[in-house]
């Protein structure tokens, strides 16, 4: 069959098993692609402008909410951004309390991603719930994991959703020593063995991920002493390293007519922010085990395929789990100090800019406040809507290679929602995405 | 026994109360043993529209929201509103009391007209709701007891007592002593006061107690010397409809 000839329509209203609300569309008429895009149909959420009027203590509580997924790293970046602002001190128990809590929420978040969204498509199933029949220790394993995730956030941010104990300056109630020994010991005991065993698993499967692969541009922080998940300067595959308050720079955000999601570009058409990202810019600083286990999946950078960022997501879980016993450690010698909250000596004008490697990749927040400490301009900038020009991008590609690899139209439906799947969208946030559509 | 079908959706939301339910890993399965999922977008690829109990997570921001809204009430026989955006409107209706043409060019410049918005409302300014189980994020022990009162045929009970009862239970130092304005006296408990008792102010998340003792509240204004215009930023993060319903009752 000639190229020349095909003529297809795909269209996938509301992508299943990713959060929020797109739809693929698809359409090629006489072997020439017409439309290729993710559609983001996501009401439009407006933060920026609600969070205008409100005081410095009450910003992260409301921005928590762009995304109950993500509300961790929502609330971390949009602390950090504050303090910035305001020159909000914060003790150094703070920040190691800060990565344990965003370790957490990666594993969290990677672990519902990797078994629960991914999964039943190498596996061949609509969900996890007939893997609940046929694969049961799967399921029992993937479910303790995310249990664990989640006791971890709780025991330190008060909750896993909206966490309820981080204000600017610190906690307003801290982790006992027993709390921190229960998530060493649990970590050591429970999460390393079960990590071990997801590594065996994604082996067997790795050969089902499409061996699609497009260059692009990474982008994610970039820390001159660790993994960046915390801090960091701005990364990018092509580019070098650029600060944090140049991040404009980066995203460059449009509007596209078929996304309530901005779209953004840099030193390309596109690039890719998430676990890909991270890992093609920062493998030297890998964990050894996390290491071993890249190895093991055969990643090594400049790795090109997105579908494998569901295989990062797993080398990046076994590196904050080695990172958080590393802090846990520390911490359990020299002991948790009762520190309150620091409080800006004397609020005044400022502005802040500042990023989080969140799971999906990077985030920022960037609050202007006013001498009373209340906002008067806000800008977030979410890693969906970083990746969404990736994605369409992406999709150009794979359909001509897909037609090439001798397809069915139900295989290609289904590529289209895994390769959609890959990048772990959050559609909430982007709006702040997924169904396919096939035009014929 | 048949299970009943159950489907839960999602409108304008962060989707943490859907995110919710799959943090119910220990009951998960036994859940999915007592219902049959058959609609659950972020979760499941089925999507079947025979389904019997609706949970509907969100607030109506958008035309498209109210559409859905209705298809859903016409299909189930139990509609339950699920978190404060569905329950309340939530932290979406803060944008309420600006102009909403401000708030468009606000986020989106010239491009404004692409996206229509209406205000943000709860699921039952729309349609009728039978049930709702408040918070941000819901709750998942009391989405556990409404699940289980729905599914032996019983009214759901939610606690219709101001967090404070709650708060003073746990023995916990009032946070008005510290200066901080905290939500507490007006609002639903049912939260075991999750908030405060993490050292943090409530920000009345669950919506106002029904039957509100205002003087009761003023009462803790006063001796703290709060002006209703410094809690009204607070008010209004939640519960901006109620806010507005008063106001317009007031007029």
């Amino acid at each position: 069959m000639n190229n020349a000839d095909i003529s297809l329509n795909i269209e996938v209203p509301y992508v299943t098993r990713v959060e929020g609300h797109g739809n693929i569309v698809i359409d090629m008429r006489e072997g020439k692609l017409i439309t290729s895009h993710l559609e983001v149909v996501e009401p439009p959420r407006y933060f920026e402008a609600m969070i205008k009027g409100y005081s410095y203590t009450d910003i992260a509580l409301i921005t928590s909410r762009i995304c109950g997924i993500c509300s961790v790293g929502h609330q971390m970046t949009s602390l950090k951004a504050t303090e910035k602002a305001l020159g909000i001190p914060v003790s150094e128990q703070t920040v190691l309390l800060r990565k344990l809590l965003i370790y957490g929420a990666t594993m969290q978040s990677h672990v519902l991603h990797i078994f629960f969204l991914a999964a039943p498509d190498l596996l061949g199933v609509p969900s996890v719930v007939p893997l609940a029949t046929s694969h049961p220790d799967v399921v029992k394993m993937a479910l303790r994991m995310k249990k664990l995730s989640n006791d971890i956030c709780d025991k330190l941010g008060g909750r896993t959703i909206h966490p309820n104990r981080l204000v600017p300056g610190g906690f307003t109630r801290l982790p006992s020593t027993a709390d921190l020994r229960w998530i060493r010991d649990m970590l050591a005991n429970q999460m390393v063995p079960d990590a071990g065993a997801s590594l065996e698993l994604l082996k067997t499967l790795a050969s089902r991920f499409p061996a699609f692969e497009r260059e692009t541009e990474y982008v994610a922080l970039r820390d001159s002493g660790e993994y960046a998940f915390y801090d960091g300067d701005i990364a990018s595959t092509d580019t070098g390293l650029i600060p944090v308050d140049d991040y404009l720079s980066m995203t460059n955000e449009f509007v596209v007519p078929h996304s309530t999601a901005k779209h953004s570009r840099h030193a390309r058409s596109s690039y890719f922010v998430g676990a890909l990202g991270r890992l093609n810019n920062n493998f030297d600083q890998l964990n050894t085990m996390a290491r071993g286990v890249a190895d093991q999946l055969g990643l090594k950078p400049i790795v090109k395929n997105p579908f494998l960022n569901t295989a990062a997501q797993l080398v990046e879980t076994v590196h904050v789990v080695e990172e958080s016993l590393k802090i846990l450690d520390d911490l359990l010698t020299r002991g948790i100090r009762d520190e309150k909250p620091e409080v800006p000596e004397k609020v005044c004008e400022g502005r802040g800019a500042e990023a989080t490697e969140v799971p999906r990749g990077i985030l920022f927040h960037d609050y202007t406040y006013d001498n009373r400490g209340q906002v008067v301009k806000a800008n977030c900038i979410i890693p969906t809507t970083q990746n969404t020009q990736s994605i369409d991008d992406d999709m150009r590609e794979l359909v001509p290679w897909m037609i090439g690899q001798g397809m069915s139209k139900e295989q290609m439906t289904l590529t289209l929602e895994m390769l959609v799947r890959a990048y772990d969208p959050c559609i909430s946030c982007s709006v702040h995405f997924l169904d396919v559509e096939f035009r014929e | 026994m048949s299970r009943p079908k159950v489907a839960f959706f999602d409108l304008t939301s962060c989707e943490g109360c859907q995110l919710s339910k799959l943090n119910l890993e220990d009951d998960l399965l036994d859940i999915l043993n007592l219902v049959e999922l058959v609609n659950f977008r972020e979760a499941i690829s089925d999507r079947r529209e025979d389904y019997e109990i609706a949970f509907v997570e969100g607030s109506i921001s958008t035309p498209h929201c109210v559409e859905r809204v209705h298809r859903i009430r016409r299909q189930a026989k139990i509609l339950v509103a699920l978190g404060a955006c569905a329950h309340i409107g939530g932290v979406n209706a803060i944008r309420n009391r600006m102009d909403i043409d401000a708030v468009k060019q606000e986020v989106y410049g010239a491009d404004k007209y692409l996206f229509p918005s209406i205000k943000a409302q709860a699921v039952s300014d729309v349609v009728k709701v039978d049930y709702f189980v408040p918070g941000c994020p819901m709750d998942n022990g009391e989405f556990k007891r409404v699940l289980s009162a729905i599914l032996t045929g019983k009214k759901p009970q939610i606690p219709e007592h101001a967090v404070c009862v709650e708060c003073k239970a746990r023995e916990n130092e009032c946070l008005y002593d510290y200066g901080t304005t905290c939500m507490g006296p007006v609002t639903r408990a049912g939260c075991n006061a999750a908030c405060p008792s993490n050292g943090h102010f409530c920000f009345g998340c669950r919506g106002v107690v029904p039957d509100l003792n205002k003087n009761a509240a003023r009462d803790v204004m006063e001796k703290y010397k709060l002006s209703m215009h410094q809690i009204r930023n607070r008010f209004h993060m939640f519960n901006s409809n109620y806010v507005e319903l008063e106001e317009k009752r007031d007029e």
